[in-house]
């Protein structure tokens, strides 16, 4: 349905995007994720048109964005980042801007508004005027204007943000639901919206994609290690080292001595299980094993790992 | 076609939900009123040249008064992003705009038809083509004035900012025509041609020529265009 080609954007000599790819396909929910000014928003908004690329181009369902950014807007809602309203006009009105500007009118327009006032929960606030609205309402009264005329794709750019949590659990409800029956893109910046929403997490670093998967696939592709606590009495820094010479895979991250014992943390592979081998090399040894646990790495450690270095890009 | 309509009802719509449009109208009518009935009597004779005299010096500050919000507050607001991303063409934006601050302008000058029918009543031979074609050119101008406006708003996101300019270009146009003697005479006929004032003063006195209609309409296209072009601009940012 979209297909990003080896897309680029630089702001003079920043380069905020560079050269990414990945295709979505219908009925799928994506989350678009990095730190600020990875590179998400300026990705969305050369997807929307409102930016052209530097290099590169999208392609949605076989129209290209820069000679045909016109068709692709009528196929796309699009909700930008902080949520620009027009404050002084009333809701009604500017659903029917929205409306008109995508040529639906008259009985259609009132069918439309039906739709998304029950969709995004909005009754009660048809004819207030936006500026007296709550930042959730807000928040709703954009994405129903996004979907207005009920696309196939609606591209949501960190949609939840400045929510208090109620209204996000609202909100991901109402992006879980739209996702059953179109292509939802949202971005954000925060791990647990993403993973509790999306089905799919596409992360950006620096203007790069360094992770594209389901959470699952994201852990277990991520080179993960999984770390083993080990607290063991009788032993002392040097037979450690002697146990990681004898045992293949394994690595120490950390030792402690304490008063009659010593904490060790061990890291290996996810491919490899070197427990037995610590066991019976403490048994061998003998040493007493006071406690031994394991810790997978989670999504949260591989996210801060795939984004911690370099620097920030433009947004 | 129907977007321009749609983005023009939707300036015009701003423009009168906020008290601003009420106050300008005011604040027009009075200052061109004043102006005109204070020499009216005073001379004596049955013509308006006097309020075509002054109704372009109010332009000056008016005009780029009404129209320096037109786009400059789209894009400090952040909805110059929503409307840019909707299936609509920047052009059709831009003469959406640019027909909801004319509309405002055209009825501006449409209070002043009050000393028009106070002539009517108190006047003997008037001549109403010149009448009429003093106000197709006040019209015209405030169609040069506007544009201008509109293309000084897309510049900056400051409306203060986009007003200063507004004034500064209108100046320019203004001018031109009073300066002409500090210009080599070589120019003198270009700058000339170049100036609101010269192709004004020629319809006010009754003569409507098309290359007085040519120049303002190439003024107006120009800036429009401009103003196109600056807001696609910001693709390549």
């Amino acid at each position: 349905m979209i297909r990003i080609d080896n897309l680029s954007k630089n702001y003079g000599h920043v380069q905020a995007v560079k050269s990414i790819s990945f295709s979505l396909a219908d009925k799928e929910i994506v989350g678009f994720l990095g730190a600020n000014g990875a590179g998400k928003s300026t990705t969305l908004k050369m997807m929307t048109g409102y930016l052209s690329p530097t290099a590169g181009n999208v392609f949605v369902n076989g129209n290209n964005i820069i000679e045909h950014s016109l068709e692709i807007q009528k196929q796309i809602g699009y909700l930008p980042e902080l949520n620009p309203l027009y404050a002084e006009m009333k809701v009604y009105e500017y659903l029917k801007f929205h409306a008109e500007i995508r040529g639906i009118v008259g009985h259609n327009f009132k069918k439309a508004l039906e739709r998304v006032v029950v969709d995004c929960a909005m009754q009660g606030i048809v004819h207030r005027t936006i500026g007296h609205c709550s930042k959730g309402y807000k928040q709703r009264i954009g994405l129903a204007a996004a979907m207005i005329h009920d696309p196939k794709i609606l591209i949501l750019d960190e949609p939840v943000s400045g929510l208090d949590p109620n209204q996000i659990v609202e909100i991901r409800q109402l992006i879980k639901k739209l996702g059953k029956e179109k292509l939802v893109l949202m971005s954000s910046h925060i791990l647990q919206e993403i993973q509790a929403t999306v089905n799919r997490i596409i992360i950006i670093h620096n203007g790069e994609i360094v992770a594209d998967g389901t959470s699952e696939e994201l852990i277990s592709d991520s080179k993960g290690m999984t770390q083993l606590h080990l607290e063991i009495q009788d032993a002392d820094e040097n037979s450690i080292q002697e146990m990681k010479a004898m045992i293949p895979g394994i690595t120490v991250i950390s030792f402690h001595k304490m008063n009659a014992s010593v904490q060790v943390t061990l890291e290996y592979n996810n491919t490899s299980d070197p427990r037995k081998n610590v066991f019976d090399y403490a048994v061998s040894n003998g040493w007493t094993l006071m406690e031994m646990s394991v810790s997978k790495r989670n999504l949260e450690d591989i996210f801060r790992h795939l984004t911690q270095d370099g620097d920030p890009a433009h947004a | 076609m129907h977007n321009i309509l749609t983005i023009y009802k939707k300036e015009l719509r701003s423009f009168f939900t906020s008290p601003m449009a009420y106050v300008f109208l005011v604040v027009f009518a009075l200052v061109n009123g004043y102006f005109f009935t204070n020499t009216f009597f005073l001379y004596n004779q049955s013509d308006m040249r006097s309020l075509f005299g002054i109704v372009p010096l109010v332009y000056l500050f008016f005009i780029p008064a009404v129209s320096m919000g037109l786009i400059s507050r789209e894009k400090s607001l952040g909805t110059l992003e929503i409307i840019t991303t909707l299936p609509i063409r920047e052009r059709d934006i831009v003469i959406g705009k640019y027909l909801a601050g004319l509309s405002l302008i055209l009825v501006a000058l449409f209070t002043t038809s009050i000393h028009y029918i106070t002539l009517y009543n108190v006047g003997t031979t008037i001549d109403h083509g010149a009448v009429f074609t003093g106000y197709l050119g006040l019209a015209l101008l405030g169609g040069v004035y506007t544009a201008v406006g509109v293309f000084s708003s897309s510049l900056t996101e400051n409306q203060v900012i986009a007003f200063i300019v507004g004034i500064a270009i209108v100046l320019v146009f203004f001018l031109m025509d009073k300066l002409l003697m500090f210009v080599p005479a070589s120019l003198a006929g270009i700058v000339q041609y170049m100036s609101t004032e010269f192709h004004l003063s020629n319809i006010a006195r009754g003569v409507i020529d098309t290359r007085n209609l040519v120049y303002f309409g190439s003024v107006i296209g120009f800036f429009l265009f401009m103003t196109t072009r600056v807001l696609e601009a910001r693709k390549w940012s």
